[in-house]
């Protein structure tokens, strides 16, 4: 779906907000007055903190005209996002970069791999393909957490499950978790695909996506069926600045979605 | 589905397959049985049919400290098969358990009585024993944490 972003910042409104781990919360905003086109799941908004400045954020959620962002504090201007309350105004533009193209993967089995906040931008496709009985083939949601307080939206999780097989890990356990332990990679081994006809969508720390990758690769997933989502700093979103360059893509135009095939190349040298 | 294609038995050969499993018996744990502890004598060892187990090391002072999981298909133990025959880890069933059990010293001997048989069961478990360092070693670079921790997003 190609539709022309607003290079302007609009004014939303947060209308809610939710702590979701120590350093993530998630906001829904909705539009003070016109509403930015619709976005796909997969893209980003630039998200403007009046007077600290704007940073790239994935849609978890999309819906109607109310957009929800989960936000990790790593710096000042997420760290602002992030505390945000309800009635606080943020000036928002896009919907910018290429989605997860959930559409073209009808007919065939959907893994879905996470690690971290990288179930942020994933959720909304896990959400259309569950809303969508039938169309897909069998639905694996794979997530990976540092520890167990980390674990992103664990009730939907565990409502997921109902329809999908979803197999969360997490690297170091407390006393009551009683999940699996191991990098995501690890639940492979249990979700339930058929290699050859299986749309993978993957996004997490690089180092998990290549982990990742490749080892779909090894199991017989096509490299163009895997779909990662790769970072950049970002600055514009619009192709101009030269930020987000990796290679020959600007990732705010190119990305943040490409195929495994684009992508291993270039994430294989070093300093790019 | 891939749980049979990437399984221990499933990597090798039909007439291997078939042997090693004239090899064992089927037995069942509940949750919570401790199956082996860190150098106990490894003189057993499980492919998993069902459930779970937890892999842990022992941390003076503290409970022991989960390092990994296993589940369907996965084999349970590698310590068996080169000396010392000690164990490495400990392990704890987490939710009820079915597995093939086999006797080590039974299937070395078999191995040691045909090598292209004990060749193919070196190289499975040197395949599992290849991905739980990989994994091991990705898990080092603390994978989801922070960027200021050492791990980009
Ligand atoms: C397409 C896209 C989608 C994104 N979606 C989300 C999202 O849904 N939720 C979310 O919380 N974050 C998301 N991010 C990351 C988010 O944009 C950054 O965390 C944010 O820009 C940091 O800005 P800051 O000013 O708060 O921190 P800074 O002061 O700029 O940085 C603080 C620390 O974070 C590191 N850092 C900054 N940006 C990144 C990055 N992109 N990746 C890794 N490390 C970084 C810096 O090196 C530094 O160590 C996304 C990024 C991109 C490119
Ligand atoms: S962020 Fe400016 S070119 Fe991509």
């Amino acid at each position: 779906m190609m539709t022309t972003p607003s290079l302007v910042p609009l004014p939303y409104r947060v209308v809610a907000r939710r702590d979701d781990t120590a350093d993530t919360a998630t906001i829904a905003l909705e539009p003070v007055g016109t509403a930015l086109p619709p976005f796909a799941p997969g893209q980003f908004a630039m998200v403007y903190a009046f007077g600290v400045g704007d940073v790239p954020l994935s849609v978890c959620g999309i819906d109607g005209n109310r957009l929800t962002h989960s936000v990790r504090a790593v710096g000042a201007i997420s760290g602002a996002l992030r505390a945000l309350r309800p009635g606080a105004t943020v000036g928002v533009r896009g919907p910018f970069g290429t989605d997860w193209g959930l559409p073209g993967a009808a007919g065939s089995d959907l893994l879905v791999v996470a690690g971290g906040i990288g179930l942020a931008p994933l959720r909304p496709l896990v959400l259309a393909a569950l809303a969508a009985p039938g169309r897909y083939g069998r639905l694996n949601v794979l997530v990976g957490a540092r520890e167990p307080r980390e674990l992103l939206y664990p009730a939907e999780l565990t409502a997921w499950n109902a329809a999908a097989r979803v197999l969360t890990t997490v690297d170091r356990a407390d006393d009551r978790w009683q999940g699996d332990v191991g990098v995501v990679t690890t639940l492979l081994d249990r979700a339930v695909f058929e290699p050859r006809t299986t749309t993978a969508f993957v996004c997490g720390p690089e180092p998990m996506i290549r982990a990742t990758a490749d080892d779909l690769v090894q199991r017989g997933v096509e490299p163009e069926r895997i779909r990662v989502s790769l970072e950049r700093t970002m600055h514009c979103g619009t192709g101009h600045c030269g930020h987000c360059q990796l290679g020959p893509l600007l990732l705010c135009r190119d990305g943040p979605v490409v195929s495994w095939t684009r992508a291993r190349p270039l994430l294989l040298v070093r300093e790019l | 589905m891939t749980t049979a294609a990437s399984g221990f038995l499933a990597a090798l050969a039909p007439a291997h397959r078939a042997r090693l499993l004239g090899l064992a018996r089927e037995v069942s744990f509940p949750a919570g049985v401790r199956l082996f502890e860190e150098d106990g004598a490894a003189d057993r060892f499980w492919i998993v049919r069902s459930g779970s187990v937890a892999l842990d090391i022992h941390v003076p002072g503290r409970r022991g400290a989960v390092v990994e999981t296993l589940g369907e298909g996965e084999l349970l133990g590698w310590s068996w098969l080169f000396e010392p025959y000690r164990w490495h880890l400990g392990a704890q069933v987490r939710s009820a358990l079915l597995a093939a059990e086999f006797d080590a010293p039974r299937v070395r001997a078999a191995c040691a009585d045909d090598p292209a048989f004990g060749l193919a069961i070196t190289h499975g478990a040197a395949r599992v024993i290849a991905r739980r360092l990989k994994a091991t070693r990705t898990r080092l670079l603390d994978l989801y944490g922070p960027p200021d921790t050492g791990a980009a997003r």
